[in-house]
């Protein structure tokens, strides 16, 4: 059979899947463009270096409603030189940004755990603002199985 | 009310860093879901968390639709002080609830 | 385990039964999660069923109006009265002369005693006393009871667990005793031992029932669930439970 070949039964597919995708995603994904955007806000604008400090999270998770992340960095947390604040952001949830927290010399340690969303497999970043003023990144490619029984 | 449930430790060592660890019963609802009708169900998120140590903020977190049903949120304090720790959580629909907890620093 | 007399009716049509697992073969759900979720529900200041258990911790000494009792006015701490209860149920109830599952012995209990309108299927006040109930459980073994009185129904209830369904024309067992370990799209199949009810699952984000959890799996294989309550619910239940005999209760457990 002709690949080009555009069956009634293709075509119908092709229209059911456009259909159900206006349905189930009103919302466009994020673009790498809005992930940068994201970033670039939380920055202010200044550059960010890859290293220094750790996103851990599961690189195959089997449900994307709710998947445990921690960031983490080994900053002596002294009023001199310390981690003012923690991001995460992914690149194809609706929208980039999932959490921003701010802490200082009081948390002791820098380290944030909590739990997020991804709509599918994906890039996750976390970057983390240090008191001297630079921007550190970790990133971790996911891949989020797809469930068989969904209600 | 809704419930939340903070685990902190009770006692603690002056300078010790002690580990927080928060739940919260929240939808979380994204702004993006079609409902069984097939309309968007409007979002209804907490959009910002802040712990408060003796009155003074040492930890506080905006978040965003892809943060999980139910927030769960972990960090670290210095015990400085015996006094109270309070966890505010405020959002959509003029949400906002308050906790606080007891701890002794020896 | 408990040997099942399935249904003479079952056996004259020939219907190929698949083998059940060997008592020393079971697993419980939460060994075929990734170590992320096991650990939210290992650890109480993880899990988010938590939540559902401290509401239900906190409605067992309210009383649910100004005349009524509470549920501790009869049964005191639930911490020594209710340890074990959950892991029997579903249970023979004498007044309706049927088994009926934990969720509606807490609702017969609010109708008889407190003289309360039953809770809602699935509403969290029902699913708090149940989480709280059953985490008293946690850890003993499923107990059904040895109650010749519930065994017509355990046996219908096995009829309908090897019962082919809805337009893929599945039956629970198909699945569940010839299939688990295997995947289903990405997701392994389990042996579905009901352990951990009600559960958190991450896919309703929120605490369920395991009547909850049927109607899901019906679903799955296009059949029309039944109802909230319906006897065949608390029939599959029922056998779910003495398949499992003998088993750990992890009540309140969390599944993908």
């Amino acid at each position: 059979m002709n690949r080009l070949q555009v069956t009634r039964r293709t075509a119908l597919i092709g229209s059911m899947s456009a259909a159900s995708l206006l349905v189930l995603r009103p919302a466009a994904f994020a673009t790498p463009t809005e992930l940068a955007g994201a970033i670039a806000e939380f920055t202010g604008n200044q550059p960010v270096q890859r290293g220094r400090i750790t996103l851990d999270l599961s690189p195959l998770v089997e449900n994307g409603n709710s998947v445990s992340v921690s960031v983490k960095d080994d900053s002596p947390m002294t009023q001199q030189d310390h981690v003012t604040a923690i991001a995460l952001f992914t690149e194809q949830n609706p929208q980039p940004n999932v959490i921003i927290a701010r802490l200082g010399p009081r948390a002791g340690r820098a380290f944030l755990n909590t739990r997020m969303r991804l709509a599918t497999s994906q890039k996750v970043v976390a970057v983390a603002g240090f008191s001297d003023g630079t921007f550190w990144s970790d990133q971790v490619e996911v891949i989020v199985t797809l469930a068989a029984c969904v209600e | 009310m809704v419930r939340a449930l903070i685990n902190c430790p009770k006692t603690a060592k002056k300078g010790e860093v002690i580990e927080i660890k928060t739940l919260i019963s929240h939808v979380m609802e994204t702004g993006y879901r079609p409902g069984a009708d097939g309309k968007v169900v409007p979002r209804d998120i907490l959009r910002r968390f802040t712990c408060r140590y003796a009155g003074q903020e040492v930890f506080s977190a905006d978040l965003f639709p892809a943060v999980a049903a139910n927030p769960f949120i972990s960090f670290t304090t210095v015990a400085t002080a015996s006094g109270t720790l309070s966890f505010t959580w405020d959002g959509d629909n003029g949400f906002t609830q308050t906790e606080t907890v007891a701890i002794t620093v020896t | 385990m408990i040997r099942l007399v399935l249904p003479a009716a079952l056996l004259a049509t020939g219907f190929a039964l698949a083998a059940d697992i060997p008592a020393n073969e079971r697993r419980s759900g939460f060994d075929f999660m990734s170590s992320s979720t096991q650990q939210m529900q290992r650890d109480d200041t993880l899990n988010p069923a938590m939540l559902w258990v401290a509401e239900g911790e906190a409605q067992w000494s309210e009383a649910p109006a100004a005349a009524a009792k509470s549920c501790a006015s009869c049964h005191g701490d639930a911490v020594g009265s209710m340890r074990g209860v959950a892991a029997r149920y579903p249970a023979f109830d004498e007044r309706r002369q049927k088994p009926v599952d934990l969720q509606q012995r807490i609702n017969l209990c609010r109708e008889t005693h407190q003289q309360q309108p039953a809770l809602a299927a699935e509403s969290r006040p029902l699913l708090g006393l149940a989480a709280y109930i059953g985490l008293q459980s946690r850890g003993l073994p499923v107990s059904p009871p040895q109650d010749a009185r519930l065994q017509p129904a355990r046996s219908r209830g096995a009829a309908l667990f090897n019962t082919a369904m809805g337009q893929l024309n599945f039956s629970c067992a198909q699945c569940h005793n010839d299939n688990w370990g295997h995947r289903l799209a990405g997701s392994p199949i389990p042996q579905a031992h009901p352990t951990g009810y009600p559960i958190y699952r991450l896919e309703w984000q929120g605490m369920g029932s395991l009547q909850r959890r049927l109607r899901n799996c019906m679903t799955g294989v296009r059949a029309e669930p039944l109802p909230y309550g319906a006897d065949e619910l608390v029939e599959l239940e029922l056998y779910l439970n003495s398949r499992a005999a003998g088993m750990t209760v992890e009540t309140p457990a969390v599944r993908p």
